[in-house]
C-alpha cells in the first residue's frame, strides 16, 4: 500500500540543487516524518511534491496518479511563518479557505461546508475563538488554523510543515492527538521535521534527508547511529563544491532528454 | 459659499461629470489598491503609476488627439512593460527588487519627461493639458472620458468582486492556493493587470506622481477600521470617494489647481483622523482605554482599604482613616469615593462612609483575588512571601473570572494566603 512515489527526483532551488536524484516510496495510514540539517531540501522536497516547485527530473506520485488526478485527496500546511498573520481574516475565514474549489469560484459555501468547517474548528480546539482576528492569536494557535484548514480539505493525505516549531505545549499534544486520530482513520501524514530528540515520539516511519536519501523506512530501522552521522555528521564538502561551480557557472542540473526518466 | 453651493447641489451638469468621474476613479482605485496594499506591492503602484506616463505621451504621438482610448491603451502597454522589465532584472541579474524598483521608475518618468518636452516643442495645438497628467485634473474630465473611464472602473469593481474569494486565497497564501490547484499565476497576472489598469484611470483624477497614495492610503486607512476584509474594501472606497469629491471641489473652483494634491491632502487627512479616531487601534481609544484601567485600579484600591479596615474592626471609616491605611492622592480618593457612591458601592453619612452589600462582595472579590496570587505565586512559582504582595497587587485588577476559576481549581480552594489571612469567598 503505497501512499507516495518519488522517482529520479532532482530538484535545484536558487540554481543550486538541493535534491539530487532521489528515489523513495512511503507507506499509507502512517504518521511519516522527513527528517535532516538544516538546508538538507526537507521543504524543497514538500514543495515539490506540492508542485510549488518544478523538478529539474524524475516525477511524484500520490497515489499512483499525477497530483494533478488526486488534489481533492492531498492537503497542504505551509510554514506558519509563510504568510502575514496581520491579514484580515478570522479564524472562520482562513479554515473556509480549505472549503475552496477552483471549479466554482462563485460557488458559496453550504450548509454542509460550513458543518465541517465548523467539525475542522473544533477538532483543534478553537471554537470559542473561531470569530477572532487571526493576528490576535498565540502561535501555536496560528498553527491550529492551519491544521483546521487542511482538516477541512477532507483530503486523504496531509502533508505539514514544520507544524510543531514555536507551538506551546497544549497544541503540541492536541496536533499529536489530532494526528493519531488522523493515522486510525487510515489517513497519512506526512511532516517536515527537524527536531531529533523528538522524532521516536512522534513517527511511524521516517525518511532521512540530507541531499539524498540516507534511509527510508519504519523509525526503528531508520533510526540507527550510522544513518545519523551518515545525514548529520560532516559536510560532503566535495559535493558543496560541486554545488557552487554549478550555481556560479549555471551549467544544467540534467541533460537535455533526461527529464522525465 | 456660492461656489460650495453650485458644487455640491450637483445641479450644473459640469459639476456632476465632474463629480461622478472623480468618485467611479477614486473607488476603483481604492478598491483595486487593497489587493496591491495587502500583498505588500505598494510601491509596484509606484513604479506603475510613473512607468504609464511616457505610454500616455506616446499614445498622444501616434494618435494626435488626447482620446482617453489612445492614451490608455498606451498608459497600459508602458506600465506592462514596465512590469515585465521589473521582473526580469530580478529574475536575471544580481540586483535586487527595491533597486530594480527605483531604477524602472526613474527611467520610465524620464522618459515620459523628454517625450512631454518633445511634444511641447513640436507645438501641436491639441497638446495642451497633456502635463495634467502629472499633477491631475479632475475639472477637466469630459463627458467621453467619463464614459470611458465609467466603463472601466465599473469593469474592475465587477472583476473584484467576483473573484473576491479566490483574490483573497491569493493575496493570504499563495501557495496554498497552488496546493489547492489554482492557477497562481494567472491571478497574479490577473491582478496586476487590473492595478494598472486602475493606475491607468486614477492619474486622470490625481497624476502620475501622487498616484500611489490613491492606491494604498485608503487601504491602509480603512485596515485601522476592520477586520474583515470585505468590509476594508468597502470603507476603502468610501474614503477614497470621500477625498475624490473634495479634490474634484477645491479643483473646480480654484483656477488652475490640480486635483491630485489636494486628493492626497485629504486622504492623508482621514488617515490621520483615523490613527486617532479608530476603535480599538486608535490613539483616543487607547488613551480612554488607560483612563478606564486607572480608574478601576483607584476603586478597587478603595474597595480594598474598606475591606481591610472592616477587617480590623474600624467601624468609623472616614477619608482620614483611609489615607492612614493606605496612601492615595486625597483628590483622586475624593472623586473615587464618589463614583463608587454612584454605582451603589459605598453610602456616606456625613464624613463616615460605609461599604454597600454589593461594595461588600466587590472589596470581597478583590481581597480573594489578590490573596490567591499570593498564594499562587509561592506554590506555584517558589517566591519567597517577602515578594508576593506587590506582584499581587497589580494582578488583583487583572484576573477575569475565568482566570479566577482556573486558579481556584488549581489550588483546590484554599481558606487561607501565605500570610495565615482568610481568603474571603
Amino acid at each position: 500500500m503505497i501512499s507516495l512515489e518519488a522517482h529520479n527526483l532532482t530538484v535545484a532551488y536558487d540554481k543550486v540543487p538541493v535534491l539530487w536524484d532521489i528515489d523513495f516510496e512511503l507507506p499509507k495510514g502512517k504518521i511519516i516524518g522527513i527528517i535532516g540539517p538544516n538546508g538538507s531540501g526537507k521543504t524543497t522536497l514538500l514543495k515539490t511534491i506540492m508542485g510549488l516547485i518544478k523538478p529539474a527530473s524524475g516525477y511524484v506520485k500520490v497515489f499512483e496518479n499525477d497530483l494533478d488526478e488526486v488534489r481533492q485527496r492531498v492537503a497542504y500546511v505551509p510554514q506558519r511563518e509563510s504568510v502575514d498573520w496581520d491579514f484580515p481574516a478570522s479564524v472562520q475565514d482562513v479554515v473556509e479557505m480549505g472549503r475552496y474549489r477552483k471549479n466554482s469560484l462563485f460557488r458559496r459555501l453550504t450548509q454542509t461546508d460550513k458543518e465541517i468547517v465548523a467539525n475542522a474548528i473544533e477538532k483543534v480546539k478553537l471554537t470559542a475563538f473561531k470569530d477572532r482576528q487571526i493576528s490576535q492569536l498565540s502561535g501555536g494557535q496560528q498553527q491550529r488554523v492551519f491544521i483546521a484548514r487542511a482538516l477541512a480539505q477532507g483530503a486523504d493525505i496531509f502533508f505539514m510543515d514544520e507544524p510543531f516549531v514555536g507551538v506551546d505545549a497544549t497544541t503540541e499534544t492536541a496536533i499529536l492527538d489530532l494526528l493519531t486520530a488522523m493515522r486510525d482513520e487510515g489517513k497519512t501524514v506526512v511532516i517536515v521535521h527537524h527536531d531529533l530528540q523528538t522524532v521516536s515520539g512522534y513517527f511511524d516511519h521516517l525518511v532521512l534527508l540530507n541531499t539524498r536519501v540516507i534511509a527510508c523506512g519504519p523509525t526503528s530501522e531508520v533510526l540507527t547511529q550510522e544513518n545519523l552521522s551518515n545525514a548529520y555528521g560532516g559536510q560532503l564538502t566535495l559535493l558543496s563544491k560541486i554545488q557552487s561551480i554549478i550555481k556560479e557557472k549555471e551549467f544544467p542540473i540534467r541533460e537535455k532528454g533526461f527529464e522525465k526518466r | 459659499m456660492n461656489s460650495l453651493l453650485e458644487f455640491f447641489s450637483f445641479t450644473n451638469p459640469t459639476v456632476r461629470t465632474v463629480v461622478l468621474g472623480t468618485v467611479l476613479i477614486a473607488v476603483c482605485s481604492s478598491i483595486v489598491g487593497t489587493y496591491t496594499y495587502l500583498r505588500k506591492r505598494s510601491l509596484v503602484g509606484d513604479v506603475v503609476a510613473h512607468a504609464i506616463f511616457p505610454g500616455i505621451c506616446f499614445g498622444f504621438v501616434l494618435s494626435g488627439s488626447k482620446n482617453p482610448i489612445y492614451l490608455m491603451l498606451g498608459a497600459i502597454l508602458a506600465g506592462w512593460v514596465a512590469l515585465i522589465l521589473m521582473d526580469a532584472i530580478v529574475a536575471k541579474t544580481k540586483l535586487k527588487t527595491d533597486t530594480a524598483q527605483a531604477f524602472i521608475l526613474t527611467f520610465f518618468f524620464g522618459l515620459g519627461t523628454v517625450f512631454l518636452a518633445y511634444i511641447q516643442k513640436s507645438g501641436s495645438a491639441s497638446q495642451t493639458g497633456l502635463h495634467d497628467f502629472l499633477l491631475g485634473k479632475a475639472a477637466n474630465i469630459t463627458r467621453f472620458d467619463l464614459a470611458v473611464f465609467g466603463v472601466i472602473s465599473l469593469l474592475l469593481i465587477v472583476l473584484v468582486i467576483t473573484y473576491y474569494k479566490v483574490f483573497k486565497l491569493i493575496s493570504f497564501n499563495e501557495d496554498y492556493a497552488a496546493s489547492l490547484g489554482y492557477n497562481v499565476r494567472f491571478y497574479r497576472f490577473l491582478l496586476t493587470t487590473m492595478t494598472v489598469i486602475a493606475v491607468a484611470v486614477g492619474i486622470q483624477a490625481v497624476g502620475v506622481v501622487l498616484m500611489s497614495a490613491l492606491l494604498i492610503t485608503p487601504a491602509a486607512t480603512a485596515r485601522l477600521w476592520t477586520h474583515k476584509l470585505h468590509r476594508l474594501m468597502l470603507i476603502a472606497g468610501i474614503f477614497g470617494a470621500l477625498s475624490g469629491i473634495f479634490g474634484a471641489y477645491v479643483s473646480f473652483t480654484a483656477v488652475n489647481m490640480p486635483t491630485g494634491p489636494w486628493f492626497v491632502v485629504f486622504l492623508t487627512f482621514f488617515a490621520i483622523l483615523s490613527i486617532f479616531v479608530a476603535p480599538k487601534n486608535g490613539i483616543l481609544s487607547k488613551l480612554k482605554q488607560k483612563r478606564n484601567n486607572a480608574n478601576k485600579i483607584n476603586q478597587e484600591n478603595v474597595l480594598k482599604t474598606f475591606y481591610n479596615l472592616i477587617e480590623r474592626g474600624v467601624e468609623q471609616i472616614t477619608t482620614q482613616v483611609i489615607l492612614e491605611k493606605r496612601s492615595f492622592i486625597p483628590r483622586v480618593l475624593e472623586s473615587t469615593l464618589s463614583k463608587l457612591k454612584h454605582q451603589g458601592f459605598v453610602d456616606r453619612n456625613g464624613s463616615v462612609y460605609t461599604l454597600t452589600e454589593a461594595g461588600w462582595d466587590e472589596a470581597k472579590r478583590v481581597v480573594r483575588l489578590h490573596r490567591l496570587w499570593e498564594l499562587y505565586l509561592t506554590k506555584r512559582m517558589n517566591y519567597k512571601d517577602d515578594h508576593i504582595h506587590g506582584l499581587a497587587e497589580s494582578m488583583e485588577h487583572i484576573i477575569t473570572p475565568e482566570i479566577e476559576k482556573d486558579l481556584l481549581k488549581e489550588l483546590d480552594y484554599p481558606t487561607t494566603d501565605p500570610h495565615e489571612s482568610k481568603i474571603p469567598y
